[in-house]
């Protein structure tokens, strides 16, 4: 028998597809799960962090004597206590700054006291000499060759001169002769946008509690969406061997990329070596939003042409990213995704990583995907407008489909792009008529999804339930797919499985989750190890009967004999193979160690009608529909709440979210009161709508869905406000005072 | 100095000592180990600390614990009946109403509290009650759907 198959295409399911409660659900709805900030240890410390009033500075001296001196402290680090030659290095010094502090927020030292009111009043006492220097919060003035620079060796070979030592690296994606696709075209449109950093908003702050000891083993819980990169990460930043330090993922209250990285866990493992005693750290809001990854603010110029029926001819992308303080703004993603959902001929899209006085930018779901998307598909909509053409059919026209080449390089394997915006067509949210000062907008979206490396085990018990142990942190419900698709393949019911998060002792390497690898590859990883524990299984059978192993097959969660020539013997089920076990050659585990290469990409399609108040230049959105492939759903109703709360952080992003800095350079919003991200009363129902289009890269024909959700909406809002405005909004977020003015210039 | 102050948390009698400054979220969380409660902000703008206080719904961070002498406190570690839980928290596992479920017990705390004044709430009051509680993976629409199901099954409907 076949235990590597790949049968989404004919296989019918049993446990999959289905809608279960998932298995950690009782202790979420009853107060019971254990997130970043619910642990605590006997003798435990608080830590607590100085952070700089200032955008930019030296810092000339830190003075920590009369914080040391206070009772109840019993530590304080700076950046002297860490490991000087982290190979980590930007990490490190966005953990805890060295010679300058480069954006207001930034950590320079650090104390761990009996309490945290303790704690607070020793910061105060801790007293630093900066040299103000000037700063930059921009990306556009950032870029300029007479900005404040950050960091004086400036950015690599790839920086075209004349630009300024902000600029880190350059990149561009394309093929074909845009002289040539632009001559074509009936009508070709130029246009520049702007979009704010939005914060990914979890509304669990950073936490974490550490013990480390002067021998050099430590313990680490903490709410992160990557255990082992965390180990490995403070590890190197403290100077240690990375197994020597166990990381325990606690429940994650969101992440949506923020928490792939480290901030508060070197330093509470530091101070923690240093008062020999456990330092639990928990971050304020003000400090999540001064201190950890927004996304990258972006100013783009999109050049798109166009035939009078619809056919681009060419295209073209030019992406300005700031990433705040260090190099790393998803600019070359951006770049990727420009263009992802159209065949064209002649397409070219550039990418400037560009540094400035901000924090350090981190992954937010689908990283640069959405401002690119949000660019060219404003432009889209342009030329849709101005040729008085149907935005679906003109995307049905162009859409990337299997085998046509990618605008950053490959051919494009099976794609569901073209029936996700059939779908649109056909929808009843597109035929629906739209009342006074509303408008309808329509845009795709695109993510690669990854792979990443992943282990799995998945240990059988005696009395015939499995122990499936994984080590990507279940943000949005995973445990559940893992459950279902291990039942679906061991045919045992859903219940008889028990999936954990592991410790980063308990199982080999598995990267952060993000990149919407999770159902993709531990569930791939799943799949694999009960194959391989079936495969174990049958063997047992096989030598209970005294046959050869290849008679012998896996059906309905039971061993049988292949065929006639196998002998007569009476199936053996999952539950009697387990409880013998013992006896027959010892305990079974099913295993995966490897790197899934086939992640499927994700293409959706958003439709949403929006109303605009001329007189106060408020939106409301009143009808909003999201499809999008999915590959296979694993459990259909979280894969609903992913497109869901995707299109719902675009709204956010599209209509209010934005990184305020004054001339001081200080952050003016760093709170939930001022950074407003949606709520319940500014949001109508979310309607789905599930494809399907197997990924051959997964047995299930899996794809990831996380993040393609947030692609389309900030370019699909655009839209329709300004069909509903009848004036094009270029900057976000397309906030009341914007709309307004934009409004008055097109009057004035 | 602390302060010693006597309270009725879910229905039991509490004795704690408390410093001035510390919230009634620091006390239920670091001294009391009812950690259903979470600290999303500490500024009372997200309502992951929702709890009701003689029956009034507030946000824990926006009260010292000092202030809850003589009061009756009721956390989301109330709110099942042992192991029966409240139609609530059913509804939210049916419709899978949380992700991350951070937001989660506040979110059923402050619908109960609508529920107990409101039992038959429109989509539009579920969505302005539960606009002071912050979720940030849901995008709100299985949670509406969960409460206004419960409610339903409340009514007997």
């Amino acid at each position: 028998m076949a235990f590597d198959e790949y049968d989404s295409e004919t296989r019918i399911f049993s446990a999959v597809g289905t809608r279960p409660v998932r298995p950690d659900g009782v202790d979420k709805v009853t107060g019971r799960a254990l997130f970043g900030a619910d642990m605590s240890a006997p003798g435990m410390l608080t830590g607590a962090i100085l952070r700089s009033p200032h955008a930019h500075a030296r810092i000339k001296s830190i003075d920590t004597s009369k914080a040391e001196a206070l009772p109840g402290v019993k530590a304080v680090v700076t950046r002297a206590d860490f490991n000087a030659e982290a190979d980590n290095a930007d990490v490190l010094d966005n953990c805890m700054a060295g010679e300058k502090v480069l954006y207001d927020g930034h950590a320079l030292a650090a104390l761990a006291a009996i309490n945290p009111r303790v704690a607070q009043k020793a910061l105060r006492l801790i007293e630093v000499d900066y040299e103000v220097l000037p700063h930059v919060t921009d990306v556009d003035a950032a870029m300029a060759p007479d900005a404040p620079v950050l960091r004086a060796e400036g950015g690599n070979e790839s920086v075209p001169e004349g630009l300024s030592k902000n600029v880190m690296s350059m990149c561009e994606f394309g093929h074909g002769d845009l002289d040539k696709g632009f001559a074509e075209a009936d009508l070709v449109i130029e246009k520049s946008f702007k979009t704010a950093a939005a914060h990914q908003g979890y509304i669990e702050p950073h936490a974490c509690l550490a013990s480390l000891g002067a021998d050099g083993r430590g313990e680490l819980w903490v709410c992160t969406q990557g255990h082992f990169v965390v180990r490995n990460i403070c590890a190197d930043l403290l100077g240690m061997d990375s197994t020597q330090l166990r990381v325990v993922a606690s429940e994650i209250g969101g992440g949506f990329g923020g928490k792939t990285t480290v901030f508060l866990e070197p330093v509470a493992l530091a101070l923690s070596r240093k008062a020999s005693r456990p330092v639990k750290m928990v971050m304020s809001r003000s400090e999540v939003f001064r201190a950890t990854g927004p996304t990258s603010s972006t100013s783009m110029d999109i050049k798109i042409g166009m035939t009078k029926d619809g056919r681009m001819t060419a295209g073209l992308a030019v992406n300005r990213f700031q990433g705040g303080a260090y190099p790393g703004a998803p600019v070359d993603m951006g770049a990727m995704c420009s263009f992802a959902c159209y065949n064209l001929e002649n397409v070219k899209s550039v990418g400037y990583d560009v540094i400035c006085n901000r924090p350090k930018q981190a992954a937010y779901r689908a990283p640069g995907s959405p401002m690119a998307a949000f660019a060219v598909e404003s432009v889209v909509d342009m030329l849709c407008q101005e040729l008085g053409l149907d935005p679906v059919e003109v995307r049905i026209k162009n859409a990337s489909r299997e085998g046509t080449k990618a605008s950053y390089g490959p051919r494009w394997p099976r794609i569901g792009l073209e029936e996700t915006l059939e779908a649109a067509k056909a929808h009843a949210h597109y035929k629906a008529p739209l009342g006074p000062n509303q408008g309808r907008g329509v845009s795709c979206g695109f993510w690669f999804n990854h792979g990443g490396e992943t282990s799995v085990s998945l240990a059988l018990s005696q009395d015939g339930t499995v122990a499936l142990s994984v080590g990507t942190p279940d943000i949005g419900g995973s445990r559940a797919s893992m459950c279902l698709m291990a039942a679906e393949e061991l045919g045992i019911p859903y219940d008889k499985v028990r999936t954990t998060v592991v410790d980063t002792a308990s199982l080999g390497y598995n990267d952060v989750s993000h990149g919407s690898r999770v159902t993709y590859a531990s569930g791939l990883a799943t799949i694999k190890a009960a194959r391989d524990a079936k495969q174990k299984l049958c063997a047992r059978a096989a030598k209970i009967w005294g046959i050869d192993p290849d008679a012998v097959t896996w059906e309905d969660g039971m061993a049988k004999p292949s065929g006639h020539n196998a002998g007569d013997h009476d199936p053996l089920p999952f539950s009697k193979l387990c409880a013998t076990m013992g006896r027959t050659g010892g305990p079974i585990s099913g295993h995966f160690e490897a790197t899934p290469e086939g992640a499927g990409v994700s293409f959706a399609t958003h439709l949403v009608d929006a109303e605009v108040d001329p007189e106060t230049g408020a939106t409301k959105v009143v009808r909003y529909t999201v499809i999008q492939d999915a590959g296979k759903a694993i459990h259909p109703a979280y894969v609903e709440g992913q497109f869901q709360g995707g299109a719902v952080q675009g709204i956010g992003w599209a209509l209010n979210e934005e990184y305020i800095y004054g001339e001081d350079g200080r952050l003016q919003n760093a709170g939930f009161l001022d950074y407003r991200i949606p709520v319940a009363s500014d949001l109508p129902m979310i309607d789905t709508e599930i494809v399907e289009v197997p990924n051959p890269g997964h047995p299930y024909g899996v794809r990831g869905v996380g993040e393609t959700s947030i692609v389309p909406p900030l370019a699909a809002i655009a839209n329709a406000v300004s069909r509903a405005a009848g004036v094009r909004m270029t900057e976000l977020p397309m906030s009341p005072p914007r709309i307004l003015a934009a409004l008055d210039a097109q009057d004035g | 100095m602390q302060i010693h102050v006597a309270t009725k948390v879910n229905g039991d009698e509490t004795e704690f000592l408390c410093d001035p400054e510390e919230t009634l979220l620091d006390v239920l969380r670091d001294r009391l180990g009812l950690t259903g409660a979470k600290e999303g902000c500490g500024t009372g703008d997200c309502g992951a600390c929702s709890i009701t206080v003689d029956g009034r719904l507030i946000c824990a961070c926006l009260m010292l614990g000092a202030e809850a002498q003589g009061r009756e406190i009721a956390t989301i570690e109330g709110m099942a009946a042992g192991e029966a839980l409240h139609p609530l928290q059913q509804k939210f596992l049916d419709h899978a109403a949380l992700q991350c479920g951070i937001c989660t017990p506040g979110i059923l705390v402050a619908a109960k509290n609508l529920l107990e004044k409101n039992p038959d709430p429109t989509e539009t009051e579920v969505r302005y009650w539960l606009a002071g509680n912050l979720c940030r993976c849901t995008g709100y629409d299985k949670i509406v759907r969960a409460v206004m199901d419960a409610a339903a099954e409340m009514r007997g409907a």
